[in-house]
Order: C-alpha cells, then sequence, then structure tokens
C-alpha cells in the first residue's frame, strides 16, 4: 500500500559555524519521509543531531550558531528551508506544530496560561478572542486537564510538569497541525507521567490521523509508540526500518548495540552489554565508518571507506558495510 | 556523564589523591586554555597592555617625569599644551605631564593597595560565614548589609567623615567599603562550593576544617574572586580620585589626579586643558581595569557574557 | 503578595535598628571627648558642660540610644553647630535640591540604558553591538566629576548654552542630569543586555517561535518582558549610586542640596549634621531598595503568587 508523503527530508544539512569560515556539520545530509498518520520515531545517543534535525525542519536555529547550509524539506509542497520568514511563520504553529524536552521551562513564566494559548489561537485561526479562549478551554479538556477554566488562570510555575507538558501538547495541536514534533517529550517527567503523556499523545494522533516525529533516546517509548524508526548516529542516518523488523532483526551494528543495552525484565542478566566509547566529536570525524572505533566486527574496509545508506530488505535501509557485501 | 563520575567515586578507594593528581594536571591544561582564550579577545588584551604600562609609570614615572612635580615656571602660567609642557602647566606653571607621571604611584597605590586589603579581608570573613554559617554568618552579612545601604562613596565619605581628610584615611575608607562586596561573593561561592561532591567527599575522608576551606572550597571561588577584585579596582581609583576631589584625600598640593581635577575648577575660562587631560588619564587608567575585568570574566565564564 | 511586601517590611527594621546604632555610635567613635565634639573647637569649658548636659552624655550609652531613638521618631537630629538651626529643617531645606537631581538622571538615564542593552543583546555581535557596549563601558568608567567640568567647560564656558550653576530653570538641570545618569545608563545598558541574551536562550522563546509569532513580538512580549525582571533588582542599588553620586554634582555645579551640605558639614566637623545626613541617606536608601522589591514582586508572577 503506497503511503502518502506529509513531509520529505532531503539531503538536509546543518553546521555550526564557530566564525564566518570554520563550522562544524551537525547533521550530514540526511534524507526521509514522513508519511501521513504515521508515527516516526528518531533514535540515538545524546549529540547525534536528533534535536538538531528537528529543529532545523522548524527552522529555529536563529538564535543559535547553526544554519542549514544544503538540501530541502518539503511539506505540503512548501519548502521550509526556502521559504520566506512569513511563509515559515504561517506553518510554526499551524500545519507543523512543536513540543520540547522541558515543558517547565517551555512556557513564559511571566505570562498566564490562556493568553500564551490565545496567542498560538489567534495566530492562525480567524477567531475572536473569546472564542479563541473556548477554543483553549476545549484543548485543554482534550489532553485530559481536569479544570480548564483554572489553569488557563495560571502562571506556569503552578503546573507541575505533566500538567505543563499537557498545555503544551494542547498548545501545539490548538490548530490541528498536521505534523507534530516531539523532541524528547517525555525525558524530564515522571515514570507514571511519561506514560500518560505518551498515551495522551497516540490517542490524539489517532484521533487526528495526524503525523509525529517523536525524538526520543529511549528504545522503549519507540517500540510502545512508533510505526517506523530512524537510528541516527553521529549526524547521519545508518539505519531506518519499521519497528517490528527494528526490534526483530536490527541490521547496523550500532541497533544491535542499542538494542542489547535495554533491560529486559527477567532476563536475567547481571550487567547490560553496553556501546564502548562515546560519539566522536562532531569537529574530529574518523575517515571511513563513523561507528567502526566503536564497532566490533569493524574491518580495514570500514576504516577507510564510509558505507552508503542502502536498502536492505523491504522498507529496510542500513549504512553497514556487512550489509552490502551480503 | 554524571553516572559513570558517579560511580568511580564509588568504587575508587583512593578517590583522592586520584582527584587531586586529575586536579593538578587538570589545572595546567585549564590555565594554558585559559591564555589561548584570553588572547583572543583582543580589547582585553589591549586592556592589559595599558594596564601593565600604567602599572609600570606608577613605579618608575616620578623618575623619567621631565620636571619635578613642584617646579614652578612661572613665565608659563595656565599654559596649554606646547613642545616643551605636553600637557600644559597649571596655575603655578607646574608641568601637568609631571605631575601626572609623579601622582600615578599615589592613586594607583592608595586603590590597588586598599583594594587588596578590602578584598583579603571581605574574602576571609565571607568564606568564614559561608562555611560555618550561624551567627557568623548572620553577624558578617547584616554588617555588609549595613555598609551597603551607605551607597558607593558615600560610605567612603562618611568614614572620611569620622577619621578626618587624608591619604591614608582614604585608603581605610576604600579598604572597608570594598569589603562587604567580596564578603557577599565569596560567601554565596563558598556555599554553592560546600555542597559539591568534592567538598563532601573531602569531609568524608576526615579533612579537618582549615584543609577543607583553603585547599578544597577556596580554590573553587578563585574565579569570583580574581574577577570582582579587577572591577572593583577601577570602582577603588574612582572613588579614591573622587574623594580627593572633593577636598577630603590627598592635600590640594599634592600631584593626586582627583585633587588636581579640583584645582582645575577656578580656571575653566583660561586652561580647559587643566581638565581634560587629567581627567582623561583617570578615565583611561579606570577604563583599562574595566575592560580588564570584562575580558576576565567572559574567559573565564563565558556563559555571562 | 501582600505577605511578601509585609516580610520585606519586616526585614528592614532589623536593618534600620542596626544602622542607627552605627549612625549613633558614630560620635562616641571619634576620638576624645564626645561632648568637645560636639560643642565644637572653640568652645568654652562652660559651653562643653552645657552640651553635656544637653545631650545627656553623662547618661548611661543605652539610656543616651534610647534618647537619641525617640528623638529620630519626633524628628529631633539635634542642632547644626554651624547654623544652630535644627538638622531635621536644616536637612529638609536642601532636601528638595537632590530630589530632583535624583529624578533628573532618573528620567533618562534608566530608559536609555535598558534600551541599549536590549538592542545589544538582539544585534548580538555587530558594530551596533560593539558601539553600544563601547559607550557603556566608557560611560562607567569616566568620572563624574570630569564629565560635569568637561560639560561646563564645553556648553557653558565655551558655547554659553546652558548655566555653569545653580538650580533654577530647567536649563540649569541639563548638565546636572548628565552627570547623574550617564553611571545608571551605563550599567543598566550592561546589565539588561547580559539579561536580555540570558532571555533570548530560553526554551519559552523558542515555543514563542515555534507559534508562528513574529520576530518583534517574540523579542517584546516574550524575551523583554523576562529580561525585565533581572534587571529591576539592581535598580536599587543603581538609585542609591545617584543619591551619592549627588554629592559629586551638588559640588561641581555649587547646588545647595544634602551632598553639598554633607561636604560642607563635613569640612565644618558639623557632627549632629553629618549624623542626621547619613542617617537620611541610609534610610532612603534601604526605602528605595524596598520599593524596587515590591516592584519587582509585582512584575515576577512568581513572587506574586506565593
Amino acid at each position: 500500500m503506497p503511503q502518502e508523503v506529509l513531509l520529505s527530508v532531503k539531503d538536509l544539512r546543518t553546521e555550526f559555524f564557530s566564525s564566518k569560515t570554520s563550522s562544524v556539520t551537525a547533521i550530514h545530509n540526511i534524507t526521509f519521509d514522513i508519511y501521513k498518520g504515521e508515527i516516526l520515531g528518531l533514535v540515538g545517543e545524546s549529540g547525534c543531531g536528533k534535536s538538531v534535525t528537528s529543529l532545523s525542519i522548524m527552522q529555529l536555529l536563529k538564535d543559535t550558531p547553526g544554519k542549514v547550509t544544503n538540501g530541502s524539506a518539503v511539506l505540503d509542497g512548501v519548502d521550509l528551508v526556502k521559504a520566506d520568514d512569513a511563509q515559515i511563520r504561517d506553518i510554526r504553529g499551524g500545519k507543523m506544530s512543536m513540543i520540547f524536552q522541558e515543558p517547565m521551562s517551555a512556557l513564559n513564566p511571566s505570562m498566564r496560561i490562556d493568553k500564551q494559548m490565545v496567542e498560538t489561537i489567534c495566530l492562525h485561526r480567524d477567531m475572536t478572542k473569546e472564542q479563541a479562549l473556548a477554543h483553549a478551554a476545549d484543548m485543554l479538556k482534550k489532553v485530559g486537564i481536569p479544570d480548564p477554566p483554572r489553569v488557563l488562570k495560571n502562571y506556569p510555575h503552578q503546573l507541575s510538569g505533566g500538567m505543563s507538558q499537557r498545555v503544551m501538547i494542547a498548545m501545539a495541536l490548538s490548530n490541528d497541525p498536521k505534523l507534530l514534533i516531539a523532541d524528547e517529550p517525555t525525558t524530564a517527567l515522571d515514570v507514571t507521567i511519561q506514560a500518560q503523556i505518551l498515551d495522551l499523545m497516540k490517542k490524539i494522533q489517532k484521533e487526528e490521523n495526524s503525523s509525529i516525529l517523536l525524538i526520543t533516546h529511549d528504545l522503549g517509548v519507540v517500540a510502545e509508540m512508533c510505526t517506523r524508526v530512524i537510528v541516527m548516529y553521529a549526524g547521519k542516518i545508518v539505519e531506518e526500518a519499521p519497528v517490528e523488523t527494528l526490534f526483530a532483526n536490527p541490521s547496523h551494528p550500532y541497533t544491535q548495540g542499542l538494542i542489547a543495552s535495554v533491560p529486559k525484565l527477567g532476563s536475567g542478566v547481571k550487567v547490560l552489554p553496553s556501546i564502548p566509547g562515546s560519539v566522536p566529536d562532531l569537529s574530529s570525524m574518523p575517515t571511513g565508518c563513523r561507528f567502526a572505533p566503536r564497532c566490533k566486527y569493524a574491518t580495514d574496509k570500514c576504516r577507510e571507506k564510509e558505507p552508503e545508506l542502502v536498502n536492505i530488505g523491504e522498507n529496510q535501509k542500513c549504512r553497514c558495510w556487512l550489509k552490502q557485501e551480503g | 556523564m554524571s553516572n559513570t563520575q558517579n560511580e568511580q567515586v564509588n568504587t575508587n578507594p583512593s578517590f583522592e589523591e586520584n582527584y587531586i593528581d586529575e586536579n593538578v594536571s587538570v589545572q595546567t591544561n585549564k590555565t594554558k586554555e585559559f591564555i589561548k582564550k584570553f588572547m583572543k579577545r583582543k580589547t582585553a588584551v589591549v586592556a592589559f597592555a595599558i594596564m601593565c604600562f600604567l602599572l609600570l609609570i606608577a613605579v618608575v614615572g616620578p623618575s623619567i617625569a621631565p620636571y619635578p612635580a613642584d617646579a614652578y615656571d612661572y613665565d608659563n602660567i595656565l599654559a596649554g599644551p606646547s613642545a616643551r609642557h605636553w600637557f600644559g602647566t597649571d596655575q603655578f606653571g607646574r608641568d601637568i605631564f609631571s605631575r601626572i607621571l609623579a601622582g600615578a604611584p599615589l592613586t594607583l597605590g592608595v586603590s590597588l593597595s586598599s583594594v587588596i586589603v578590602g578584598a583579603a579581608l571581605g574574602t576571609v570573613l565571607g568564606l568564614l560565614a559561608g562555611y560555618y554559617g550561624g551567627w557568623l554568618e548572620m553577624l558578617v552579612m547584616r554588617g555588609a548589609d549595613v555598609l551597603f545601604s551607605f551607597p558607593d562613596i558615600l560610605l567612603a565619605i562618611a568614614i572620611v567623615a569620622l577619621l578626618g581628610p587624608g591619604i591614608i584615611n582614604v585608603f581605610i575608607a576604600v579598604a572597608v567599603f570594598t569589603v562587604p562586596s567580596f564578603a557577599r561573593i565569596m560567601r554565596s561561592a563558598t556555599l554553592t562550593v560546600k555542597n559539591s561532591l568534592y567538598v563532601e567527599v573531602a569531609r568524608s575522608l576526615g579533612c579537618k576544617d582549615g584543609r577543607i576551606l583553603f585547599v578544597h572550597i577556596f580554590p573553587g571561588t578563585l574565579q569570583s574572586l580574581i574577577v570582582n577584585f579587577t572591577m572593583r579596582i577601577g570602582s577603588a581609583i574612582m572613588a579614591a580620585s573622587s574623594l580627593s576631589f572633593l577636598g577630603f584625600g590627598a592635600n590640594v598640593t599634592d600631584p593626586e589626579w582627583g585633587a588636581m581635577l579640583s584645582q582645575s575648577r577656578s580656571y575653566l575660562n583660561t586652561a580647559p586643558h587643566m581638565v581634560y587631560l587629567p581627567g582623561l588619564v583617570i578615565f583611561i587608567t579606570v577604563l583599562a581595569f574595566n575592560l580588564f575585568g570584562d575580558g576576565l570574566r567572559d574567559t573565564l565564564d563565558p556563559k555571562i557574557k | 503578595m501582600g505577605r511578601y511586601i509585609a516580610r520585606r517590611l519586616l526585614e528592614t527594621i532589623p536593618l534600620m535598628f542596626v544602622i542607627s546604632i552605627f549612625v549613633f555610635m558614630f560620635i562616641h567613635l571619634l576620638p576624645g571627648d564626645p561632648a568637645r565634639t560636639l560643642a565644637g573647637v572653640e568652645a568654652t569649658p562652660e559651653e562643653i558642660e552645657a552640651v553635656r548636659e544637653e545631650f545627656g552624655l553623662n547618661d548611661p550609652l543605652i539610656v543616651q540610644y534610647v534618647d537619641y531613638i525617640v528623638g529620630l521618631f519626633h524628628g529631633d537630629m539635634g542642632r547644626s553647630l554651624k547654623s544652630n538651626i535644627p538638622v531635621s529643617e536644616l536637612i529638609w531645606s536642601r532636601f528638595q535640591f537632590t530630589i530632583q537631581l535624583v529624578f533628573a538622571g532618573l528620567i533618562w538615564a534608566p530608559f536609555l540604558g535598558i534600551f541599549i542593552g536590549v538592542m545589544c543583546a538582539i544585534k548580538r555581535g555587530t558594530w551596533a553591538d560593539l558601539g553600544g557596549m563601547l559607550l557603556a563601558i566608557c560611560g562607567l568608567s569616566a568620572p563624574g566629576f570630569w564629565l560635569g567640568l568637561m560639560g561646563i567647560q564645553f556648553f557653558s564656558v565655551k558655547l554659553g548654552a546652558l548655566p555653569s550653576a545653580g538650580l533654577d530653570s530647567w536649563k540649569s538641570l541639563v548638565l546636572p542630569s548628565l552627570v547623574m545618569g550617564t553611571g545608571i545608563m551605563a550599567t543598566l545598558a550592561r546589565y539588561s543586555r547580559s539579561s536580555m541574551l540570558e532571555t533570548l536562550r530560553e526554551d519559552y522563546v523558542r515555543t514563542a517561535r515555534a507559534k508562528g509569532q513574529k520576530e518583534s513580538i517574540v523579542m517584546f512580549r516574550h524575551a523583554f518582558k523576562n529580561s525585565l525582571i533581572q534587571v529591576v533588582t539592581i535598580l536599587g542599588l543603581q538609585i542609591g549610586g545617584l543619591l551619592s553620586g549627588s554629592v559629586i554634582t551638588e559640588t561641581i555645579f555649587s547646588i545647595p542640596g544634602m551632598g553639598r551640605l554633607l561636604v560642607d558639614s563635613i569640612a565644618y566637623r558639623d557632627y549632629p549634621a553629618i549624623q542626621g545626613l547619613l542617617m537620611i541617606f541610609a534610610l532612603q536608601y534601604v526605602l528605595i531598595n524596598l520599593v524596587v522589591d515590591v516592584l519587582y514582586g509585582v512584575i515576577n508572577p512568581k513572587i506574586r503568587f506565593d
């Protein structure tokens, strides 16, 4: 069944400039699609470029030294990279919205919730303040907040972390976005709240048939939420697969390592296996495969020449010499 | 990251040794890195050069001055800048350039030494207050509050009012008004460091208070100390010259920079150079110390900027 | 909020108490006999004895202190040695000039300072930023008396455009206002720049952009308003700086304010006047900081609602 593409990212490259001439590449020509009605997971260790990817798509790199220097990200026929400010503003918070890792600091501390929500709604919908306020209350109810009128009158510091994230989600969804980008939406929350928030996101995604790009380092979250997964390592995509395939048959050694290091209930293993070493520094990438220094299967070839991301099965792509030679 | 560090602490029995060794090598690396980073800030480097130059002047200035500070030249009274008198002369025909050179040890000496004394006192008080807490902390902090309720040079004026005018009293006044800022900064810095992991480790290993204070806590507060120190020198020069300008500091006949400006008031019509040039010297001196302080702060703690 | 104000008010009481002890002890800290000090240098033994009687200097210190405080509450700060009029009247007659100067500084400097600082933060790394910050550090490093004298030399002596002394028209306020305000302008410019830069890195600024909000509104409504909360905290210190700046300004421009009175009293060793002035300066400063703290509570919802 051919799926309809919502967002098509092609050869996207983002560099961080320390001066006019010197830069490091945070994400290196990545290409992927997000289909309508799917939850796509983007996983990897911290520093692999997951968040930069989302900020690059949202064009939120202002006030950072980062800049998209190549490629495109086409949403509904509009290339976000080339779009002008007015176009981008129209899309941000409208067709495409985002929630962040730290809900407590993502809300403006000196504005009441009602003002912040009405602001979002009025930017994209032709509503009066009263209508917008009513819509905001509806949205809060939808995300499971028991007493919307009270919460609307609150300041962010009066809300708990879980509440704040619900408000963020309500705000992000208030203009019926086609794509929701969630950057580690539950990392900062308690475990019980995490599950609630994830359930909520899943439920709303089903109701609205919208798409979610879920950025996380937590494979448990991926298994529970996602339809497809992209694994990133050091600024590049190393594997892409449907979620069942990925867990049943991880093909890249890095993915294998990630999955092996997730604790399993009742497995009886005392010490969890871990991937030795850490993500290489962006300014001193190894030649050849970027994962080679940490890979136990690495050969001379791996260290000399970098493999391409190629199809290795149905819907599965992998960037590894071992898989390409068969 | 933090997890692995925790593990190390828990499993490694000779932690302190390792920590200290590591610390030393980290320290030298840090110094190198600091100098490298600092050199990139061009304004701060220039300011540093000017600062060194001024300090040099304060040492050798009087001996290289073209004229003695109190040599009268009655043929050239209130004369503007010329080849003979670079900065012009004052109402007695004294060479202003020579007087500025001769006054450098006075102005800079008083400011620097009073900041050193005030900083030392404030640092010790702040360290002890932060570390021991209790009544000592309350006493020191209330005292600082009181001193702070007399804004800036008003406190110095009050002290001079108490002790009477004179350069020694200016030194005491500026030292006293330097104390509270150091006491406050050091107390809060001490509180932060006191609760950090490495101090707790040192304490659990049975270190004595004195050793913890000066070997473990003091170095951790050094950054704030250095930055505040440089910043305070600028305001000390300002305060000392302001006091002299008001007539509370050096004798009017002394070549102190502020006192020289105070003299110039009567000759605004005829000899504007008496205002512009000595004032410019104070301005450049304070500016150099402030710019250097800024550079230090930005290098040590790029977060603030 | 009410509780916050009440707590801050309560906190000032012990502070004022300690300050009053300091100011009271002032006379006793001076070397020599306080009665002789108070009576003046040329006083006869009879006069000294009269002073001792009048000020109750034979009583125990604690009684003297209580009398002093009771007197303060009745506005009694003793008589000036120089002019023999009550110190409170003397101070009151000078008060209006100092207040005029303080307002003359406050009317432009904080606003210009915050404006420069915020603009520098928004245009960070550009020539405008560099220029603004250079201006600020120069303002911070230029001694007030130098600026004042140069101002007189240029605008009064050379151009004849502005009066060089006194305080009788708005024109005569221009130069003093410049001297009063430069420091506060410079400090606030530096402080609000760093505060704004810090705020610009906050997550909620990114959230505002993610909403699709216009950059100008993101800057003003989301970043600037929050950065102001931090700036207000140092405003109190700065206004205190203005009070001490008035000593210099009044001296340069021959304005008969409280600062000038303090300088004259010190020169004359008029201790009752010095004592009274120090008390008033400290009181003003503490009150200003109280007002600023309340203002801080008003604009910071975290305090307003806790």
